[in-house]
């Protein structure tokens, strides 16, 4: 389907570790992936799962003297990971743009709003105070918000969060950028407004034709609006597939866990929430092997042994996944499984 | 924004009522605080004091002594008990000394304050941070009087670049003769401050370095300048902002009297403190009202300035 689509964002072997008093934090492990233009890629994990990092290292917001880095993530022809400061704020908001987690908090509290989306244009653009003034009114007003010219000079406490956060939409927009990264867009915002903020997403993405990066938890946000899914696990990708492979083919048994703890109106209920158990580990001291294995059922002696991200399944040639189990054995253990989630197989550590 | 000045106003008025009668009853209570024996000198009689108790009034009920005190206050001729001079003339002949000791170690020690803590903050945990928290450290542990008795005596008296304090009027001897005798005060007093307002400042930052919104303003692709000035000072400098206004009201209602004594610049803290010396009262108490004044005046600059620095703030 994207195939045909320019290809904008390349990483590959991407490696983030934090020095930290307590150890090496292995954020992030070996994540490769591909962004075409036009396509929604999800990327979904637990948190500490790697995910946010994985994404503000693309925007280089992860760099400090105790983070280590290592692969390679190419906007185009600038490798984001290696590029200089200097070459990261040219791209920054120009061709990749962020949405945060929490709009409560990401705005500047002592900045009228309209200034704040002014003051990234003209960073980027020659353009006059009137012009980037019009330009942001109409993002703002393409956005949703109503009587944009009045409210340019509101401040941010004078918004709801849902207000905020199409602010910060707006801003991510407002320099046409390539790669629209979305952290977490709609987790800190109530149910309803949620659905208005993807109803905002959804619109963007019919209308221009950048690439996003959906990085959330909530696997229902992801059915709706993806085209691509990216399962992590402990700082690794554990899945990748188109959106139907994931959900209707799972291959990891983490991702199917995932899958099976989503509470469904069209099943019958089950006794208890299928849970997966255990925890995520530290990352930190990983395990060896899959880094699923203490907490899989299936898990076998084959497990720890790292387990490469290939395309595993005949016909499927994008889809890929991180589990040594036969594709047979992983569609009968799936069964037994099955609707109820996960079932303790005693393997814990 | 009316009704709060208004308030304001009126508050001012209750303090400075307050402060008044306090000082009043202190010295009125006080050992040897009874003014006639002074004004009559050693070798007096008691018709003498007498004399003087009915000429000054004190012979009278306390609060008729206390009101007509205050309206000599109001009317400005009040008049000293130690020397018949009138109060109100010395504090406005020390007034612009003070005014001119306190602006401009306040300049001083703002500036550089918000310049050290800066530099410290982005410097956190190097060498530099460490050594400039050390000096710090000592500048605010340094008392006034020690610190200016070495800055007159090495550089006034010894090195001879700086006058052996005083004052001078830009009047008589020009711009360049005050400056030259204010700038060793200037420094003493901003000394016990820069320390302060650096370390506020530097915490400050490095609190304000990791919000959300400056993370977000890095993502905009500001440079680094602008992400430090337009974010991070911008935010950091709203609470040093209120302890500047109010520090500097406490300087010219007090908090002066130090340095202006070690430099003997006969502004009105060391006029105050003379009048202690000698339980002068009419001087004392008015200085008292003064600093009151400025006190309660400041606090209200300070409050406006914060709401128009901060519009979550709403002036009420």
């Amino acid at each position: 389907m994207t195939s045909h689509a320019e290809l904008l964002l390349d990483v590959r072997n991407l490696n983030v570790s934090f020095a930290t008093e307590e150890g090496i934090v292995q954020a992030v492990d070996e994540v490769s992936f591909k962004l075409h233009a036009g396509e929604v890629l999800a990327v979904v994990g637990e948190s500490g799962s790697g995910k946010s990092v994985t994404a503000m290292t693309l925007m280089g917001l992860t760099r400090s003297p105790n983070a280590r880095f290592a692969g390679s993530a190419k906007l185009r022809d600038l490798d984001l990971v290696h590029a200089s400061n200097a070459e990261l704020r040219a791209v920054r908001a120009e061709e990749i743009a962020m949405i945060f987690q929490d709009p409560m908090t990401s705005l500047n509290p002592v900045h009228r709003i309209g200034r704040q989306i002014v003051e990234q244009i003209e960073a980027h653009r020659d353009v006059s105070d009137g012009e980037a003034r019009d330009q942001v009114v109409a993002l703002l007003e393409r956005v949703g918000i109503p009587r944009a010219r009045e409210r340019f000079d509101s401040y941010p406490h004078e918004f709801s969060g849902g207000m905020r956060q199409r602010v910060m939409i707006a801003m991510a927009l407002s320099c046409d950028p390539a790669v629209l990264i979305a952290d977490e867009p709609t987790t800190a915002l109530d149910v309803t407004i949620q659905a208005q903020i993807l109803e905002v997403l959804k619109e963007l993405r019919a209308r221009t034709n950048a690439g996003v990066i959906l990085v959330t938890h909530d696997l229902g946000v992801v059915a709706d609006i993806a085209d691509r899914i990216a399962v992590m696990y402990a700082g690794r990708i554990v899945e990748e597939g188109s959106t139907d492979e994931v959900f209707y083919n799972p291959q990891h048994p983490y991702t199917w866990g995932l899958l099976g703890s989503i509470t469904r109106v069209d099943r019958p209920r089950p006794a208890r929430l299928p849970s997966i158990p255990g925890l995520p580990p530290s990352l930190i001291r990983t395990p060896q092997g899959c880094h699923f294995r203490p907490r899989c059922p299936h898990a076998h002696d084959a497990c720890l042994a790292k387990p490469e991200l290939a395309a595993r399944l005949p016909g499927e040639t994008g889809h890929e996944d991180r589990c040594v189990l036969s594709p047979e054995r992983k569609r009968a253990l799936r069964e037994t499984d099955g609707q109820i989630g996960l079932v303790a197989g005693g393997v814990t550590e | 924004m009316g009704r709060f000045v208004i308030r304001r106003l009126i508050g001012m008025v209750v303090v400075m009522f307050a402060v008044s009668v306090l000082t009043f009853l202190i010295f009125n209570v006080i050992p040897n605080g009874a003014p006639e024996d002074r004004m009559a000198g050693r070798n007096s009689t008691p018709v003498q004091i007498a004399a003087i108790r009915e000429e000054w009034g004190f012979d009278k009920p306390l609060y008729t002594q206390y009101l007509t005190t205050m309206k000599k206050v109001l009317d400005g001729d009040l008049i000293s008990y130690a020397n018949q001079t009138n109060v109100i003339e010395e504090i406005k002949r020390g007034l612009p000394r003070t005014l001119a000791l306190a602006i401009g170690a306040a300049l001083i020690w703002f500036s550089l304050g918000v310049a050290l803590g800066l530099y410290t903050a982005i410097r956190a945990g190097r060498w530099t941070d460490t050594l400039v928290t050390v000096l710090a450290l000592i500048g605010v542990s340094m008392p006034v009087f020690w610190l200016g008795a070495l800055a007159t005596y090495y550089l006034g008296f010894k090195a001879g670049i700086f006058p052996n304090g005083g004052y001078s009027e830009i009047g008589e001897a020009g711009l360049w003769e005050w400056v030259k005798h204010m700038i060793l005060p200037w420094c003493v007093l901003a000394t016990l401050f820069i320390g302060v307002y650096s370390r506020v400042l530097r915490s400050n930052v490095l609190d304000t370095i990791n919000d959300d919104y400056v993370r977000t303003a890095r993502a905009k692709g500001l440079t680094e300048r602008r992400v430090m000035i337009h974010h991070v000072l911008r935010n950091s400098l709203i609470p040093i902002v209120t302890l500047w206004g109010l520090d500097f009201g406490a300087v010219l209602s007090g908090g002066a009297i130090l340095t202006e004594s070690v430099f003997d610049l006969q502004g009105v803290g060391q006029y105050f403190a003379d009048s202690i010396d000698q339980l002068d009262v009419p001087p004392v108490l008015a200085v008292t009202l003064f600093g009151a004044f400025f006190i309660v005046l400041l606090n209200t600059l300070v409050d406006i300035v914060y709401a128009a620095l901060d519009p979550r703030i709403r002036l009420s």
